[in-house]
């Protein structure tokens, strides 16, 4: 069953290809006349792939677009639990102390600042305005960009994943003794972290689509990489669509891999 | 400490949630060895003192002292005491991303640093005292009512508690498992452990409390053995709950 979903979304993908190959073909101008339409596709291939190594674009591109992706979930995740853990800690205390107080409220003004900003916008100041030496390195900027941007969103999905568990649970274990930081890593993450792998899923993806505008601050990442052909070549059609797929691809991985977790967390069901 | 010194003491315990007065001024001594029943009407405080004596609710005012350490005090080291004063919920509560077994285990091992293996025997045996044996590899999804709640029971018995604090255990139960729960409860009211019971089972009350303790208001109105309470009640207000119920 499952190869055959797959089966689909490969010939989808042919198809589109085809159609708009159709319409390039026939819209296309009459030099390549006489040869047919498999000559001239393989033609444009050559010209925007092999000629000049030009597929090193797409290559290094993607590699980039791994290397941010990357290391800026693993800040997302990292702040993002930090974050979420302590608010819903303030929030289940009966009093704050004015400590907590100024802590909750800081963390409230970063979450609104984050997620009321383009993510375009701060990558644009963290380059320009907050690291303006010379030798800042670009693919290090961009990871703390968009690293401290998903933080904001996965802190949020977070604190919905605590909050959903049964309060039930964290009487549970503080009753036995545990200690409300051994509660939430042994009783509480485990739960929430299962019931909000699909909201996850989806800002890995989000995330992942997004360092897309990385050039802007001159990273050579996949779309920048497919950009740079069709100015060499101008060819818009293939590079473009190329690139597109290769999101796809990595996106099409990414959910494959949600839900083989999804799959191997779900040993408390019935069976 | 006295032998014959109260095992925990409360002392002038009051409890508001906003303006609502829950519990207003509670006293009560309760000895080694003793099953005290606290029956009540609904929202008289009954529930609240008990989750007051573990300290899940922070009481407004008084002090509760468990072998003569009071538990009230911000210096206590509330996780310590805890381990000696397991609570069985309504609701069960036991912890679904785990096996019954782990369940069980947990606490010991990663509390008390009881290696792994003896927990896991300790477990298996009181697993099979209260007639859960088979199901130690299963997840408290796949039980019924009355089998997760003799789990809850099983896990505050292995942390080897000095009391267990029941929070109305057999409420939440369909009623054919209640009598299934109310078995394994007076085996252990036999077996000597201190127990608390929050409980509408006037039955259990009658044939295994050594003290039945009637909540009215926030406060103890009626405190005596079971026959004093149940054939021989003097507050009005308790004569006109045991008419409602019995």
């Amino acid at each position: 069953m499952k190869k055959k979903k797959y089966m689909v979304y490969f010939a989808a993908i042919a198809v589109l290809l085809l159609v708009f190959g159709t319409i390039v073909y026939a819209t296309g101008d009459d030099t390549a006349a006489g040869s047919g339409f498999w000559e001239e596709f393989k033609a444009k291939l050559v010209l925007n792939f092999v000629k000049e190594d030009r597929w090193k674009y797409i290559t290094d591109g993607l590699v980039n677009t791994l290397i941010i992706s990357f290391f800026a979930l693993i800040i997302g995740l990292f702040l993002g639990f930090i974050i979420a853990i302590l608010r819903s800690t303030f929030d289940m205390m009966p009093k704050k102390n004015i400590f907590c107080k100024v802590i909750d409220w800081i963390l409230k003004a970063y979450l609104t600042v984050i997620r009321g900003t383009p993510s375009l916008i701060q990558l644009l100041i963290m380059y320009y305005v907050i690291f303006t030496m010379p030798n800042a390195n670009k693919i290090f900027v961009a990871i703390l960009s968009f690293g401290l941007n998903s933080s904001a969103y996965i802190a949020e999905i977070v604190r919905s994943g605590i909050t959903s568990v049964d309060i039930g649970q964290f009487e549970a274990g503080r009753s036995l003794g545990f200690t409300h930081a051994q509660t939430m890593i042994y009783f509480i993450l485990p739960q929430a972290f299962k019931n909000i792998l699909p909201a996850l899923g989806n800002e890995f993806i989000v995330l992942v689509k997004e360092t897309s505008i990385a050039g802007y601050i001159g990273i050579n990442e996949l779309t920048r990489g497919g950009d740079f052909i069709r100015s060499r070549t101008y060819e818009a059609f293939i590079p473009l669509i190329a690139v597109a797929i290769v999101y796809l691809i990595i996106v099409m991985i990414l959910t494959k891999l949600v839900e083989i977790m999804e799959r191997r967390l779900k040993t408390d069901e019935r069976k | 400490m006295n032998a014959n010194d109260a095992m925990i003491k409360v002392v002038d315990l009051h409890k508001s949630f906003g303006d609502n007065n829950v519990l207003n001024g509670v006293n009560i001594e309760i000895h080694k060895g003793e099953v005290l029943v606290i029956i009540g009407p609904s929202g008289c405080g009954k529930s609240t003192f008990l989750r007051c004596l573990n300290m899940l609710e922070t009481p407004t005012s008084g002090n509760i002292y468990l072998d003569g350490t009071d538990v009230t005090k911000p210096s206590t080291n509330i996780n310590r005491q805890r381990q000696k004063m397991m609570m069985v919920f309504q609701h069960f509560n036991l912890f679904p991303h785990m096996t019954i077994l782990d369940n069980l285990t947990i606490a010991p091992i990663k509390l008390k640093n009881v290696p792994k293996v003896e927990a896991q025997k300790k477990a298996m045996d009181i697993l099979t005292r209260v007639g859960l044996g088979d199901r130690a590899s299963s997840y408290p999804s796949q039980l019924s009512g009355g089998q997760k709640q003799r789990v809850a029971i099983a896990r505050a018995l292995a942390m080897d508690p000095e009391v267990i604090l029941f929070d109305e255990p057999t409420s939440a139960l369909d009623p054919e498992m209640v009598g299934e729960v109310l078995e394994v409860m007076k085996e252990l009211a036999k077996s000597g452990i201190t127990m608390l019971c929050v409980t509408h089972e006037m039955g259990f009350a009658r044939e295994v409390a050594s003290k039945v303790i009637f909540f009215d208001n926030g406060v103890i109105a009626e405190n005596g053995t079971p026959q004093e309470v149940f054939n021989n009640p003097k507050n009005p207000r308790l004569k006109d709950f045991l008419s409602k119920i019995l």
